[in-house]
């Protein structure tokens, strides 16, 4: 029968020294046990909030740092296109000049060849024209050396005026 | 004696503390040796269900081993009220039972037996003594008491630091208590204001269990077994219950809704039902603990008890006896130790329900 016959002493004992736990434990133990606890899951979760929130603005940066090369690119490639475009036109350009020069020079020889070869002409003319009289000249002379001829070719030559 | 302090260096200062305790509570009392009469003594036969119930009940004396004819014990002291006078002094001044001392003696035999009475009346004095139980209650408290405080303050001095040692074995365990058992129970808003005793409770019960578990002193005392102390804690929960409950509890009691009329009026049999609730719940955890913890005890004593039964008979049958007895003595302390959990958890989990259906808010 004793087991479950509560002892007075142990009861009062008891009753006394449990508060006296209770106080002391609540005062120095579970108050800074709690609260270190709280302040320890209060950082965790800004810990972990900072994280989220770098990961998410190192994403953004990742963003924008692919945007700014992907522009870049296209300023190169526009760039390229731009001086490819230049070059070719240059090259037209030059082609296009060297081509009307080469036109104009072949025009210049061609006159100047037509010019020469007229000049040529006119003085071969002239020099036929005086060959022609030196021969006429060379002949006459030959012709009038004899009196006779002399005066038939006088004859002639009034009876040519006379008949007409 | 010289303690070399070099071999304490690096010990956490906590177990030189207790280590110290420990010697300090062996060493004072000056353990009593007392050597009986072999002419007085004669050879008792063996009875089990006498040592079971010796060992899981209170004593004036804390008995440590008895070799021979030769008791080794710590005697504590007896405190005494009887006809408006108080009487303080040594358990060890009745001998064991074979002295009187002051008019009182302690009864060997009988329905009182263990406890101090008149010796001219038989009348059983107002007795405050600090008895076995007592003593392991302010051991386990001060041992609880040393723990605690040393890891409160390793919180303030590690502000936001990962637990370190004895903080992290015992900090799951808080953080159950708070978030499993006062947070589930009584809710977000309400729940720290009942989160010390809670704790104060599990960590009492939990230790204390598994003090009892180990048979030399200082543990060994079946404190969670005793009914004064679990029906204090139960009275404890009662107490904080019943003050803390809100209109929507008494009116739950009283005027219990979803139930017919006819059930409360005239005869109010389901008010009746409800108040007795309020008074079942906190002796069935005073019951529980009781019967749960005393039960693990007298069933390995009496595992242990097998071996003399036998060897009394036929000393080569209690050793055959003791292998087997052993190995179910083990198995039964390990599921003690279990239990020793569920028990603190129970008693805890139960007292949070009660907190919390005494402040739920109408819904």
């Amino acid at each position: 029968m004793e087991l479950v016959q509560p002892g007075l002493g142990l009861i009062f004992w008891m009753t006394i020294s449990f508060s006296i736990l209770i106080f002391i434990l609540a005062k120095f133990a579970w108050k800074p046990i709690m609260k270190g606890l709280k302040e320890r899951e209060d950082s965790i979760d800004q810990a972990l909030h900072a994280a989220d929130k770098a990961r998410e603005e190192m994403k953004q940066l990742q963003f924008s740092n692919e945007q700014l090369l992907k522009e870049a690119k296209e300023e190169r490639d526009n760039i390229l296109r731009d001086a490819r475009h230049v070059k070719e036109n240059i090259i037209e350009e030059a082609r296009v000049k060297a081509n009307e020069e080469a036109i104009r020079i072949i025009e210049n020889a061609k006159e100047s060849i037509q010019f020469e070869k007229l000049a040529a002409i006119h003085d071969m003319k002239n020099q036929l024209a005086d060959l022609s009289i030196e021969i006429a000249e060379k002949i006459l002379r030959q012709e009038l050396s004899d009196k006779s001829k002399h005066n038939q070719l006088i004859e002639r030559l009034l009876n040519e005026i006379k008949e007409n | 004696m010289i303690i070399s302090t070099r071999s304490f260096r690096g010990m956490p200062k906590w177990i030189i503390a207790l280590g110290l305790l420990v010697f300090i509570f062996v060493s004072a009392p000056a353990a009593e040796v007392e050597e009986e009469h072999a002419a007085t003594h004669h050879e008792e036969e063996f009875n089990p269900g006498t040592m079971i119930v010796d060992h899981v009940v209170d004593a004036h004396e804390w008995h440590i081993l008895t070799w021979g004819h030769t008791h080794v014990s710590v005697p504590l002291p007896v405190i005494l009220y009887h006809d408006g006078n108080l009487d303080v002094f040594l358990s060890s001044k009745f001998h064991h039972g074979h002295e009187t001392y002051h008019g009182y003696k302690l009864e060997l035999e009988g329905e009182n037996k263990g406890k101090i009475v008149v010796e001219a009346t038989g009348e059983k004095p107002l007795d405050f003594s600090i008895t076995k139980n007592v003593f392991a209650m302010f051991i386990s408290m001060i041992l609880i008491s040393i723990i605690f405080i040393s890891i409160g303050k390793r919180y303030s001095k590690r502000k936001n630091e990962a637990p370190k040692g004895l903080q992290s074995l015992l900090e799951p365990l808080i953080i159950f208590i708070r978030d499993d058992v006062a947070k589930a129970s009584i809710g977000e808003k309400k729940y720290e204001k009942y989160l010390p005793f809670l704790l104060t409770l599990f960590f009492f019960i939990f230790f204390n269990n598994l003090l009892g578990l180990i048979p030399i002193f200082p543990g060994g005392a079946n404190l969670t077994g005793n009914i004064a102390i679990t029906g204090v804690m139960a009275v404890f929960t009662f107490i904080i219950t019943t003050v803390s409950g809100n209109k929507n509890y008494w009116v739950h009691i009283v005027n219990t809704p979803g139930v017919p009329w006819w059930l409360k009026i005239p005869v109010p049999l389901m008010p009746i039902v409800e108040l007795m609730g309020v008074f079942t719940k906190p002796f069935v955890l005073m019951v529980r603990l009781f019967a749960n913890i005393t039960a693990g005890h007298i069933i390995v004593l009496g595992f242990m008890s097998l071996i003399f039964i036998f060897g009394n008979m036929q000393p080569a049958i209690g050793y055959g006896v003791s292998v087997v007895s052993i190995a179910f003595a083990v198995f039964m302390s390990l599921l003690e130790l279990l239990v020793a959990f569920i028990q603190a958890y129970v008693f805890t989990l139960l007292s949070a329900l009660y907190f919390g259906m005494a402040t739920e808010e109408h819904h």
